[in-house]
């Protein structure tokens, strides 16, 4: 993308038909560390990569409990996305209040996405620069929905957000369709694989990456740190092993990553 | 020339009696199970506990429904308090919580006579106790509600240190063992059972200790 004589504000339409600030704000979400969910009939599982900008610092925190059926994972921006967080456990505590009972998460990301879209159409504001997987339950099963800044949502089987989020959605599209009905564990591995494709080359651990799992009759929460690393070691000890679907896909991608220049500079200013 | 008295009342009483003890390392919070209004009983089997966080219990007597309201603002704000600090609320903090949601209205009350019971920071046994506009002080034992004025001597007689200026200088904590404490109050209850015409039907009893929160109930007399 280039500067244009249309990009300077977000009430500015382009002779194409396109808002250029929105889609400056999508921006902002690629250059984000990567988050990515998946879900099957009764769970969903996120995962994030947790990049700290150095050795001194700790890390940002990517994912949020909302309430006891919902968690969010926030790719860009963090600081936007602990506000629209927020926004977000405020709803569900309302809702809950008067209904005294949960929020449908379908409904949640509807107002969510209205409020994004609000951002889009006043002079004095700008765009949220967050992308949102939000993940939940009701009682039709688990959810996943991507939330981005134009004020669009969409329900996903599985979806990865941030940089390099092209390489777990590779990885996703390849096996998805074997997730309606995965177990627990196995939904879990293929979040941890993912989020190792992002990884291009380096090791993955639990430090640097956080797992979060809701299901039904479980409660969101974000697993331990341990209980992550033992994860990984299990699956780890296999082998480079891809779960049984094999396919030509797998040799091919081996020598991409072998072949990797990893010559990524380092992060963007936001890309914590 | 007789002043304009009010046909109707946003409020009304409905009865019960509640009841809190304080412990080394336990608390013992109890309440009749009673609700009524006027000279009828509209349940026998309405709790006046909540439980607010891991580590306190209210109990509640008054206007059940201006109750209800507080318990459910109270839950709210402690989901707020989770969110923000990544823990649960201690008693002590939740004490001061309600203090400041009962004077917030303080030209509309919460008909709501509260007592507040659970472990302080350090596991000891704490009670505070309220009237309905907030305020508040830590006790080593309470009773708020319709029998309160038939219970408070009692316990006064049974825990209460003998004077102030009696030295060493004795700790509102009672020495009782937990189960002495659950006898006293089934006791207590049973007394004011029989004088206190609010009080009656069952009495519930929630301890609250290092081991968690358990709870068991005790027949009363039902006239």
């Amino acid at each position: 993308m280039f500067r244009n004589q249309y990009d300077t504000d977000v009430t500015t339409w382009s002779p194409a038909g396109r808002l250029f600030q929105v889609e400056y704000a999508m921006e902002a979400v690629k250059q984000g560390s990567a988050a990515i969910g998946l879900r099957s009939k009764t769970h969903v599982v996120l995962a994030c990569v947790n990049k700290a900008s150095s050795e001194l610092s700790s890390h940002q925190k990517k994912i949020f409990k909302v309430d006891d059926h919902i968690g969010v994972a926030i790719a860009g921006l963090t600081a936007d996305g602990r506000v629209l967080s927020r926004y977000m456990r405020n709803e569900c505590i309302n809702y809950s209040f008067t209904y005294e009972s949960p929020l449908p998460v379908g409904r949640l990301v509807v107002q969510l996405a209205d409020k994004a879209q609000v951002c889009t159409q006043r002079s004095w504001k700008r765009p949220y620069g967050v992308g949102l997987l939000v993940v939940g339950l009701d009682e039709l099963g688990a959810h996943l929905y991507y939330n981005c800044p134009s004020g669009n949502y969409f329900e996903y089987q599985a979806f990865a957000i941030g940089s390099r989020s092209q390489a777990a959605k590779t990885y996703l599209e390849r096996r998805f369709e074997n997730f309606t009905d995965s177990s627990r564990e196995d939904l879990i591995k293929d979040a941890l694989i993912s989020v190792r494709e992002t990884l291009q080359g380096e090791k993955l651990k639990s430090s640097i990456c956080t797992v979060a799992v809701v299901g039904i009759g479980e409660a969101f929460h974000i697993l331990d740190q341990e209980t992550v690393q033992q994860l990984i070691d299990a699956f780890e000890i296999v082998g480079e092993d891809e779960p049984p679907v094999p396919e030509v896909g797998d040799a091919e991608a081996d020598q991409a990553e072998a072949a990797a220049p990893a010559a990524e500079e380092g992060a963007a200013p936001m890309d914590i | 020339m007789t002043k304009h008295q009010a046909n109707w009342s946003p409020y009304d009483n409905n009865g019960g009696s509640c009841v809190a003890i304080a412990g080394a390392d336990y608390c013992v919070i109890a309440a009749d199970t009673r609700m009524s209004t006027g000279y009828n009983i509209l349940t026998r089997d309405y709790s006046k506990i909540t439980k607010l966080a891991d580590k306190c219990v209210m109990a509640s007597s008054g206007f059940q429904a201006d109750v209800k309201a507080l318990q459910k603002l109270l839950a709210a704000r402690h989901l707020i308090y989770q969110h923000q600090h990544n823990k649960q609320m201690g008693c002590p903090a939740m004490a001061q919580l309600l203090s400041n949601t009962l004077y917030y209205k303080r030209f509309f009350p919460y008909y709501s006579f509260n007592v507040l019971g659970g472990l302080d920071n350090e596991g000891k046994g704490c009670v505070y106790t309220y009237d309905a506009v907030g305020s508040y002080e830590r006790v080593g034992y309470s009773s708020q509600g319709s029998g309160s004025t038939l219970i408070i001597p009692f316990l006064d007689n049974q825990l209460k240190s003998p004077s102030p200026l009696l030295l060493p200088v004795q700790d509102a904590i009672t020495p009782l063992s937990e189960s002495e404490a659950v006898d006293l109050v089934k006791t207590v209850f049973a007394s004011a059972t029989e004088r206190d015409i609010y009080t009656g039907d069952k009495l519930e009893i929630v301890v609250l200790n290092a081991e968690g929160i358990q709870r068991e109930f005790m027949d009363l007399r039902k006239d």
